[in-house]
């Protein structure tokens, strides 16, 4: 009945498992000849804009020293292509961590949520277990690490704990982190929290390049990794059906000189039927229906047929927060004993001394 | 039982010592300078690169237009300048206004303490004209010097041209970070010593001047320019600074990477770089360059305008614009390019230049060597002083060899004379060294009255003088010994082992300060310092000592100095060179605080009088 395939296909409705999208866009670099950090993180961000995921879900983190800088012979702009076509800092950018704020304790805090009471809104991450989160770092990074601002660094070691974090307190559904930098491959060796996808530039000895310098401005204005997934960016819209697999073809080596590299081993789904507007997109799906439906039973999830005989992937699932039936069966606690309160004594001892006291002190030796 | 203390192995590394001690100290000799002839070797060199992150390639589009226009400028300062004869103070100024600057000058004046060949009066004056760029958002923290100086006659005026032309262009662009200050100097060096002082309150020379009215923030480089004709065909660069002084080699590398970029013809030293290391020729010419270099650092005077400005910590060169005959000419619009793309990338500095080393030796302008590469060079010379010393200290404690007890301990008794018995060939020498330093500037009105010379020729007569009066010494001091040791063997061993450990220390800190002069005075006074004794045949070596004393060393330097710059000189014309090299290190050194003169009158000379003490010791 017409019923039922409803109910099936509300099933499958819901197969990606999302509802909402963030993004958490990072440039790690400060300083004028960092140019090309900035340029890229804007370029994401313009992205990522562009297919639907508003400023309320976007954390911005730059350093912001770029458009202003006095070196900057066109001053209020952050250009990223060498023709100047197109400004990517424009005039709606909204930048929520500006210039030294920029650090791996914010970063941390952004991510596992665990900010003081007086951040405002617009600085957190506020994803729920139905949230698919977009990461993006660049910069100048290492093997097993990413230098912020000259001053630090956070280590893949790091990063991994505070992925495992946000899955324990089920602050994603699923996340994909792209890392720009030098032996950016290093960052996504020790991630274990389920449901991530990692991209990376460059494997771990080698570089990531930076792709046109301009002699107008006098800097590299992009890395070639990040200008080569713009480029294929450009042909997304919210109504496509490009999927994962596409990604990881993005910059081959002839066009890098660096090798990307990815990791899907932690990710449930298979990549090619994850879509790029999953995770860069925040595409709402509709369904028309002209029925009412009666949901009354919870929505079965669909169950998984293996594939060519594939083994079942583990299931994952949540941690129990607050074990309630563990606590209304539990037997009482013995107390301990503790000797009787000063009140109790004070009491006893002024009832002994008006005994003594009546009856006089001879009597001591019939109660000793 | 260690090497050192057990008393077997003691005495068998001890007579080793003594029984080796001249052929090793020979060795040495010769591995230190072939290791210095070494250096200029392309494969034992390093390629010149950029340290600096902040500057990065040169990857900037230049764009500078009005060479021309700049040169027409020049004529016109030049006819201001022949007008007003001498720097066209208010043309100046004016020009700078129209161009947009802040415009300030400063006057100064300084008693010269004898008047040299150029000026020819005690007293000299002039004034500083220099106009701030502001930069359009910047704060005014920081600065960079573009200068040229204001020279009588013909030369430097499109120096000025250029100068006032980028300032214009400069003017019109807003990628500015830092303050641009134009200075136009007069009186070359000591026009910019004046600035300097003013611009860092500070008075280390006894000049006067005008306080500055205007200022720009720390400067963080400066560039001198010097540009004598409307066409040139190559750019040399000039490094060495006051007291041989060097900037940092990043800035030698920014210019080298712009020469490469435009397709200027560079050159450091006045030498084009060769291609064919292996040949004897192309080795002979790196080797030419790199001796060239280390002179220019050893006489310790600024070879340049910019040599003021290394005390300060800014990191300055000097560009000189040399016009020979060569088929290809740049014109002044590429320099000017040159100059606005160096500019651009010291612009984009967040620091001082501090990356690459402040230390080095470039045999040319695309190889380097470093301090940790030449130091070796001098160290093995240091060492023959060392092996001396210790040689010394152990004759003077073994015992003489003795056939009865009565006789040793008399000799025992008179064993070591201590220290105290050669104060007096210590303090005599210091004194000779105290007047050689002060008593020509002293004395030379009394030696004009009764000589008939200028009082250059009398100050500088009057050192000579004093030098080879010193020479007559030890026949007069002998009456005033105290504790009459003289006629014991340990007298002298005291006195060489003082003097030798003395000339090591002094060398030693010589050499890392300016390397060059320690080295070159290290070539010559380490062999006599090895092998003077009272017992060496008296004339032969009376002859080597003055030879290789501090003023023929010097005298030998100017002949050969002008044999590597291609153009030798006379004996008379050497002379006469000679005298002025001994009153321009004079002037120096009262004008700006060079150090050599000082050290050599006050330190290095009396040295040289222990050693030729102990030649006549009896």
């Amino acid at each position: 009945c017409a019923l039922h395939v409803i109910c099936c296909n509300a099933g499958q409705f819901f197969s990606s498992g999302h509802t909402n999208n963030w993004a958490v866009l990072v440039c790690t670099s400060r300083f004028w000849f960092n140019y090309r950090h900035v340029a890229n993180t804007l370029s994401v961000y313009r992205s990522v804009k562009r297919l639907g995921i508003p400023d309320s879900h976007i954390v911005l983190m730059l350093a912001d020293d770029m458009a202003c800088n006095h070196r900057n012979p066109k001053p209020a702009t952050v250009f990223s292509h060498k023709n100047m076509e197109l400004n990517v800092y424009g005039d709606d950018v909204e930048v929520d961590y500006r210039g030294y704020e920029v650090t791996v304790e914010n970063f941390l805090r952004v991510l596992t949520g665990r900010l003081p009471p007086s951040t405002p809104r617009s600085k957190r991450l506020l994803s729920d277990d139905r949230s698919n989160i977009l990461i993006y770092l660049t910069g100048h990074g290492g093997n097993g690490f990413l230098k912020f601002q000259d001053s630090e660094e956070i280590s893949n070691v790091e990063l991994a704990d505070a992925f495992e974090q946000m899955w324990q307190k089920r602050r994603y559904n699923e996340l994909l982190f792209i890392i720009d930098t030098c032996q950016g491959a290093s960052m996504y060796e020790r991630f274990y929290s389920p449901n991530i996808m990692a991209l990376a530039s460059s494997q771990v000895g080698e570089d990531s390049l930076s792709h046109q310098p301009d002699l107008a401005i006098g800097v590299h204005l992009m890395d070639r990794y990040t200008f080569y997934m713009l480029e294929f960016l450009e042909d997304i819209h919210p109504a496509s059906k490009t999927n994962m697999n596409d990604l990881f073809k993005v910059c081959p080596k002839s066009q890098c000189v660096s090798t990307p590299g990815h990791r899907t081993d932690l990710f449930l789904r298979d990549p090619g039927s994850v879509l790029i507007t999953d995770f860069f997109g925040s595409v709402r799906k509709v369904e028309l229906t002209m029925d009412a439906i009666n949901l009354t039973d919870p929505i079965k999830q669909m169950e998984e047929n293996p594939v060519n005989g594939e083994e079942q992937k583990e299931v994952y699932s949540y941690a129990d927060q607050l074990p309630v039936s563990e606590i209304i069966h539990q037997k009482p606690k013995q107390k301990d004993w503790h000797p009787p309160d000063g009140f109790i004594l004070g009491l006893w001892t002024l009832i002994l001394l008006v005994f003594f006291k009546t009856y006089g002190i001879k009597h001591l030796k019939h109660i000793f | 039982m260690g090497l050192l203390s057990d008393p077997n192995r003691r005495r068998a590394l001890i007579s080793m010592l003594t029984r080796l001690n001249a052929p090793i100290c020979v060795v040495c000799y010769f591995a230190g300078v072939a290791w210095f002839m070494g250096l200029a070797f392309e494969p034992f060199t390093l390629r010149t690169y950029m340290s600096e992150n902040a500057m990065g390639s040169t990857m900037v589009e230049e764009r500078f237009p009005a060479g021309e226009r700049a040169l027409a400028t020049g004529r016109e300062f030049a006819a201001h300048k022949k007008k007003v004869g001498g720097m066209p103070v208010d043309w100046l100024v004016k020009n700078m206004q129209d161009r947009g600057l802040e415009v300030f000058t400063q006057s100064f004046s300084r008693t010269l303490p004898f008047p040299d060949e150029n000026k020819e009066r005690y007293i000299v004056k002039g004034t500083n004209v220099y106009g701030i760029l502001r930069a359009p958002r910047a704060p005014r923290t920081e600065a960079l010097v573009l200068s040229a100086p204001c020279s009588p006659g013909d030369s430097n005026n499109q120096a000025v041209g250029l100068l006032l032309g980028l300032a214009q262009y400069f003017r019109n662009q807003i990628y500015w970070a830092k303050d641009i200050i134009f200075l136009v100097n007069e009186h070359d060096l000591i026009g910019m010593q004046a600035w300097l002082e003013g611009y860092h309150h500070t008075n280390t020379t006894g000049m006067s001047w005008s306080p500055l009215q205007g200022r720009g923030g720390s400067i963080q480089a400066a560039l001198s320019l010097e540009l004598s004709s409307d066409v040139i065909t190559s750019l040399d660069l000039v490094l060495e600074g006051l007291n041989g002084q060097l900037p940092n080699l990043d800035l030698a590398n920014l210019f080298y990477a712009f020469c490469q970029k435009i397709g200027v013809l560079c050159t450091i030293q006045g030498k084009l770089q060769r291609n064919d290391w292996d040949s004897v020729s192309g080795y002979s010419h790196a080797v030419q360059t790199m001796m060239l270099m280390v002179m220019k650092q050893a006489s310790g005077r600024p070879w340049g305008d910019h040599g003021l400005f290394l005390r300060y910590h800014i990191e300055a060169a000097t560009i000189k614009g040399v016009n020979s005959f060569r088929q290809y000419k740049t014109d002044a619009t590429t320099i000017g390019r040159l100059l606005e793309g160096m500019y651009r990338k010291l612009n984009n500095l967040l620091e001082r230049l501090h990356q690459s080393y402040f230390f080095y030796l470039m045999p040319s302008l695309s190889h380097f060597v470093s301090i940790g590469y030449y130091m070796p060079a001098f160290g093995l010379l240091a060492v023959i002083l060392l092996l001396r010393a210790l040689d010394l200290w152990v004759q003077l404690n073994t015992p003489p060899s003795t056939t009865e007890d009565g006789v040793a301990d008399i000799d025992q008794v008179r064993h070591t004379p201590g220290v105290l018995s050669v104060l007096t060939p210590l303090v005599i020498s210091h004194l000779t060294g105290v007047a050689l330093y002060a008593l020509p500037i002293r004395f030379q009105e009394t030696a004009v009255e009764h000589f008939p010379v200028s009082e250059t020729e009398a100050v500088v007569l009057t050192a000579i003088a004093i030098y080879t009066a010193g020479l007559a010494l030890p026949h007069n001091t002998h009456r005033y010994y105290i504790m009459c040791v003289c006629g014991t063997e340990q007298g002298w061993r005291v006195l060489k082992l003082i003097a030798v450990l003395y000339l090591a220390v002094l060398l030693g800190c010589t050499a890392l300060i300016n390397f060059s002069l320690g080295f070159i005075l290290a070539l010559t006074l380490v062999p006599l310092a090895a092998f003077v004794t009272p017992h060496v045949p008296k004339v032969l070596s009376a002859f080597i000592l003055v030879i290789l004393s501090p003023a023929c060393t010097l005298l030998f330097s100017v002949f050969f100095f002008q044999e590597l710059q291609e153009m030798p000189v006379s004996f008379q014309d050497g002379w006469l060179l000679y005298l002025s090299v001994i009153s321009q290190g004079i002037l120096d050194h009262s004008l700006y605080g060079s150090l050599v003169y000082p050290l050599i009158a006050l330190l290095v000379y009396p040295c040289w009088l222990l050693f030729w003490n102990i030649l006549f010791w009896k």
